[in-house]
């Protein structure tokens, strides 16, 4: 029996009958860019081979790293950015309007069965639409660009089941963090996570999309979850389309060789990433009384609408604790202003949150507000690499928006189920 | 023939490429690689060297300048026991070879840092200079072993366009 990954992959090569293992070349449905690997990459190798983009109806274009654009480096890395758009006629350019893995799915872009690339290695986040998406660099970018299409060495599907439901306070950030841990960041093998069970059914698409976003933490290539009602209620929502075939990616298996490995929900406590890995999570609750000096909500993994509103539970009607500073810097302008249309805001903003701009920001060390030498950061964000946030010497802790939130109102590393009963 | 630059850990696209200088120029960057590690690295590295790291090498962004700043600061090959998916295939696109070697070999004292090495991209073999010790690497696939030798996908899809050019 086919696996959904071999499904996806079989569609966009037009080849029946294929193994793991097999390279083939796929046709792309759609190549998502944004402003640091896009157009100031891409365009110079597309001058060299002397073409255009394929097909511009399917190619999006993001800007979320270099934004908002605080220096003349930045400045000019937009004016080429939009310029670029204008010159190879791109149907959808999305300007600061949010982390494109959020901006993709909430216009409408993703849907079960395509074949899609991002220029950003946290593309497997669009797994969670039942497409097969992955992370290419840009050059490779810029090759899917000219031609459309793409080689693949047909993947193995490792099959996470999550079996029961979670907890109270425990969230799909959570369920990741000790994935990292039990097969470590490598455990992916480059090849194709599925995520299936009770748990993964109850979580929305947003929580879904935090699942597969993590798997290029476990070093997978895609994070693929089957699409269901909620998939497809999330899609024409969104203004997308849904394909009559899409019942046909209804696969949950890890074929004939793929590896399974099984998860207990119910048992599962918040967890805690120290630096410098999300595989060295743990239980929240080993690590109290660690002090730290920010926390921070934000990035594509851990800022999204339900991640804003998971912090804003825990801190409605308390403050954060002196010495803690909390950033939160909404994943996507839409989910912000969902957020303040529900009073979500409001309540971060009485708590103590400061707000930052609708991008990558501290996650990927890009503003001017990464991390000074020394400072200790709680972050919902997926990476902790060492300097990945700034200074070599700071040091981040990764966990859900409800921990970094409990943590900063007790102004240290804390299991958010001591601060607000279930 | 070149020096082994020897890193017993995994070394991700971060310290390859640091966030913070990702809008400065190519050689701006290159000068910083690694730094958080080994801060002599990008000052003392030659042409012809060779980078030996540990498993799931190139592991989290998709950041090509990761795998591009090793091949401007002259690094002829990189040696792992394992890479990360992204950074493998980034390296590939930039004709920049990439070797999977075997446990054993990769904790083989020969290969201490600062050894004097030299490659054979053919036969997949890794020889020391000093001892003449030889180690087996894990041949590329055929498919890929094309893309390197036509120096990467951009020269290789430029040879591919002029030869559909003149059919």
């Amino acid at each position: 029996m086919q696996t959904l990954a071999e499904k996806l992959v079989s569609r966009a090569s037009g080849k029946a009958d294929l193994s793991p293992g097999d390279i083939v070349i796929c046709k792309v449905d759609l190549a998502m860019i944004h402003d640091s690997g896009g157009p100031r990459r891409v365009k110079p190798v597309l001058e060299r081979l002397g073409c255009n983009v394929w097909d511009s109806s399917k190619v999006v274009v993001v800007t979320d790293h270099y934004v908002p654009a605080e220096n003349p480096e930045s400045q000019a890395i937009q004016t080429l950015t939009k310029q670029w758009v204008v010159d190879q006629e791109i149907a959808h350019f999305y300007d600061e309007q949010g982390i494109c893995h959020v901006v993709l799915p909430e216009r409408g872009h993703l849907a079960p069965g395509m074949f899609c690339v991002g220029g950003d290695s946290h593309s497997p986040t669009g797994g969670a639409f039942g497409a097969y998406m992955f992370g290419i660099g840009a050059t490779e970018m810029a090759g899917v660009l000219a031609t459309g299409e793409i080689w693949l060495k047909v993947p193995e599907t490792i099959l996470i089941r999550w079996h029961n439901h979670l907890g109270p306070m425990v969230t799909a950030k959570d369920m990741m963090l000790a994935t990292c841990r039990r097969i470590g960041m490598g455990g992916g093998r480059y090849q194709a996570i599925q995520y299936a069970g009770e748990a993964i059914a109850d979580l929305s698409m947003q929580d879904r999309m935090t699942m597969s976003n993590m798997a290029a933490e476990l070093g997978g290539q895609a994070g693929l979850i089957a699409p269901d009602e909620k998939t497809l209620a999330y899609i024409r929502d969104a203004g997308g389309q849904v394909p009559d075939d899409w019942q046909d990616y209804r696969i949950e298996t890890a074929g004939s060789d793929g590896e399974v490995i099984d998860f207990d929900a119910v048992t599962l406590a918040p967890q805690i990433a120290a630096p410098h890995s999300p595989a060295n999570a743990d239980d929240a609750a080993v690590f109290s009384k660690t002090d730290f000096h920010i926390a921070y909500i934000g990035a594509c993994t851990g800022a999204k609408y339900v991640d804003l509103a998971a912090a804003a539970r825990v801190l409605k009607g308390r403050r954060i604790a002196s010495g803690i500073t909390l950033k939160v810097a909404p994943a996507s302008l839409k989910d912000q202003q969902r957020a303040e249309a529900d009073g979500i805001m409001k309540i971060l903003e009485e708590a103590g949150a400061e707000f930052l701009g609708n991008a990558c920001g501290i996650c990927a060390g890009y503003g001017e507000d990464r991390l000074a030498e020394d400072q200790v950061c709680l972050s919902s964000t997926a990476r902790n690499f060492k300097g990945r946030m700034g200074a070599a010497s700071s040091k981040v802790y990764l966990a859900s928006p409800y921990t970094v939130a409990a943590s900063a109102v007790t102004g240290q590393l804390t299991d958010p189920r001591l601060v607000v009963e279930g | 023939m070149g020096r082994l630059w020897r890193f017993e850990d995994t070394i991700d696209t971060d310290v390859l490429a640091p966030g913070f200088y990702m809008k400065a120029p190519l050689a701006e960057l290159a000068s910083h690689c690694l730094e958080a590690l080994r801060p002599e690295f990008a000052s003392q590295v030659r042409q012809g060297d060779i980078l030996l790291a540990g498993p799931n090498m190139g592991v989290g962004s998709s950041r090509e300048q990761a795998a591009e700043v090793l091949k401007y600061l002259g690094i002829e090959a990189l040696i792992a026991p394992g890479f990360a998916g992204i950074f493998y295939r980034n390296a590939i696109n930039l004709g920049l070879p990439v070797f999977t070697i075997g446990n054993e070999a990769f904790n083989h004292p020969a290969l201490y840092d600062g050894a004097q090495v030299s490659l054979n991209f053919d036969d997949a073999r890794l020889t020391i200079d000093e001892t003449g010790l030889s180690l087996s690497l894990d041949p590329l696939p055929e498919f890929l072993q094309v893309l390197i030798n036509d120096g990467g996908l951009v020269p290789h899809l430029e040879k591919r366009f002029s030869a559909q050019q003149q059919e």
